[in-house]
């Protein structure tokens, strides 16, 4: 028997037994549509965070005082030494970097301001004009503090703040006290809510040498290093060990994380999640693989005497087994098929209902989607088919 | 040319040992007509089924053709049935889903057989056995002579050497079932081998040899 006919005679016993066939295929379809549309909507998922992220600023590197990793003892612990702080000059250092485009030096506490009467805890981050572009903040009114006057007493205003200390909407210009130092409010934020831990419309901005008196302290919080070009991430990262090193008497004292590797953790978590939920999908397809075995196996003995009769007229029991093969692959094809359509379109309607969400199933889901409920499919007929090819002809003729 | 010698076949029911067969030995020269006669549990389908190589004897030897088709594997089997045998069903075993048409052809695509080939043996065969108007109704849709015309031009298709019935008019009335056994030996008279397996005297009493079969054993053999 040629594979040609095998295809064509099962095809035309799928076709002649409709509910059965059309069950089948429906459980293999939903199953299939059911990897694509989650693996789909993980992905989605996926692709959002990691663009919100993107959208903090690009090509970041940060700079942290004190090391990650565990290595041995600090050697200038025996002279009474610390390690070193990082410093204004370090920031400057880095700033002065060919891979480098920008670098903001950041410090953090927390303050009282006062103005008009009213008085409240606000965090105070201490920088240079270019923390702007480089976080891609926007200002609302006024301007930010200016290029070169690190000096003098400008102070930016969260809009939440703004809004709280000058209800009546004139803030820039206006005078406010944080701890014991007056301020002269030369902007405002534009809101934009949470960001890398900071509610940016709840915080102030101040030049880096009034936070660094304000707070007593010569140390950084960390510098905001921005990279000429994605390229150049990796090689400003090893530049900027290799100068702090340099720099604190060749003790590797600082940590260098780029944005990348943070990008990098959310994208690898996601992945996993929408692997997970794959996973979880595919169950559903050993579950239609299982149907698709039950109803073979209904099949055989329902066509029993139709075996014998095959057996009787000269089919070699290959023949027989790759009937019912045949069979599953025609119902696993179509259900697979089904199904990824199904799938796609389930996807195409989630994009249309959010389109904030990029809900496109991954290829690789689509494609072991339907791998899968292909090989479920045969897998599952392969004991109905040895069965029907082991049954006896002369009980089988006579149905038993 | 079918050669049995001391075929024995043993069927357990529980724990009793029923011989179907036992120790029988036969010659069929080919182009006989031979009817098989007993009662119901006489053996006479065993034999017709070890004949047909659908069914194994125990022991004794089983030459077709000149060939020793005794210990033949499973496929060997399949084959030989192919090529050399025809069976014909009292229950005719029509498959329901395929027309008359794709039921004669059957065994032709089993062998292989090319699909232009095919058409026009099917096509002959059709002319042959008069269902050339039914050749796309499915068996549900035939009457019982004509199942049993279909089930004849399958068993012949392949232009076997021996075609075995069993029973077949045994589920058509009298004139329907003359019409069959006609058509039968007009096929013996083709040159075919022809054994038929009946309790129906009359019927019996139609082939040029008798043989008798009674508990296993074959009672009576006359021509």
């Amino acid at each position: 028997m040629t594979p040609l006919d095998t295809l064509k005679l099962s095809f035309s016993t799928v076709v002649s037994y409709r509910t059965r066939s059309l069950l089948i295929v429906l459980a293999m379809a939903l199953g299939v549509a059911a990897v694509v549309v989650l693996t789909a909507l993980g992905d989605g998922a996926r692709r959002y965070v990691v663009g919100q992220f993107s959208s903090l600023g690009t090509n970041l590197v940060i700079v942290l005082p004190g090391r990650a990793e565990t290595s041995g003892g600090f050697p200038g612990a025996a002279l009474g030494q610390t390690p070193r702080d990082l410093t204004l000059e370090d920031a400057r250092f880095v700033g002065q970097l060919p891979q480098v485009r920008r670098y903001a030096p950041l410090n953090v506490g927390v303050a009282e301001l006062t103005a008009g009467g009213r008085l409240r805890e606000v965090t105070v981050l201490g920088s240079t004009a270019e923390l702007l572009p480089i976080r891609s903040m926007k200002l609302a009114q006024g301007s930010f503090l200016a290029h070169g006057s690190e000096r003098s007493a400008q102070i930016v205003l969260g809009s939440a703040l703004a809004r709280e200390f000058f209800p009546d909407g004139t803030v820039v210009g206006q005078r406010i006290r944080l701890g014991d130092s007056r301020f002269l409010v030369s902007g405002v934020l534009a809101s934009q809510g949470e960001s890398m831990g900071f509610n940016t419309d709840e915080i102030a901005i101040i030049p880096i040498d009034y936070a660094q008196e304000l707070f007593n302290t010569e140390s950084l919080f960390r510098i905001l290093v921005e990279a000429k070009s994605r390229n150049a991430i990796e090689s400003a990262k090893a530049a900027i060990t290799h100068v702090l090193k340099l720099r604190h008497d060749g003790e590797e004292d600082v940590t260098v994380i780029t944005q990348d590797a943070v990008l990098a953790t959310f994208d690898r978590i996601l992945r996993a999640l929408t692997l997970g939920v794959a996973g979880i999908a595919a169950i559903s397809l050993a579950v239609a693989g299982i149907l698709v075995m039950n109803v073979m196996l209904v099949a055989v003995a329902q066509r029993t005497s139709e075996i014998g009769l095959l057996k009787a007229i000269g089919a070699p029991a290959a023949d027989i087994r790759r009937l019912f093969f045949a069979e599953a692959l025609w119902l696993s094809l179509a259900g697979g098929a089904i199904g990824f359509a199904l799938g796609h379109f389930g996807a195409w309607m989630i994009r249309l209902a959010y389109p904030l969400l990029p809900a496109w199933p991954p290829t690789w889901a689509s494609v072991a989607g339907v791998a899968t409920a292909l090989l479920t499919g045969i897998l599952a007929s392969l004991l109905p088919a040895a069965r029907a090819a082991k049954l006896d002809p002369v009980l089988a003729l006579s149905g038993k | 040319m079918i050669r049995l010698a001391e075929i024995t076949r043993v069927f357990h029911m529980g724990d009793q040992e029923v011989r179907a067969l036992n120790n029988i030995s036969i010659d069929i020269a080919s182009g006989e007509y031979v009817s098989i006669m007993g009662p119901s549990g006489s053996g006479k389908s065993t034999l017709l089924n070890v004949i047909g190589l659908l069914d194994r004897s125990d022991s004794g030897h089983y030459e077709l053709d000149g060939t020793d088709v005794t210990d033949l594997s499973e496929n060997e089997r399949a084959r030989v049935r192919r090529e050399k045998i025809g069976f014909v069903f009292q229950s005719f075993h029509l498959v329901p889903r395929l027309t008359a048409a794709e039921n004669i052809g059957l065994p032709l695509i089993l062998g292989g057989i090319d699909p232009a080939e095919r058409k026009s043996r099917v096509d002959a065969a059709l002319d042959a056995f008069d269902l050339r108007d039914r050749a796309h109704h499915r068996p549900a849709e035939l009457s019982g002579g004509q199942r049993q015309r279909v089930a004849i031009a399958r068993a012949t298709i392949m232009r076997p050497t021996a075609l075995l019935a069993d029973e077949p008019t045994g589920n058509l009335d009298h004139r329907i079932g003359a019409e069959v056994m006609a058509l039968l030996e007009g096929l013996h008279h083709a040159g075919t081998t022809l054994i038929v397996v009946t309790h129906d005297r009359e019927l019996g009493a139609r082939a040029h040899r008798h043989i008798g079969m009674r508990d296993g054993e074959i009672v009576a053999d006359e021509t």
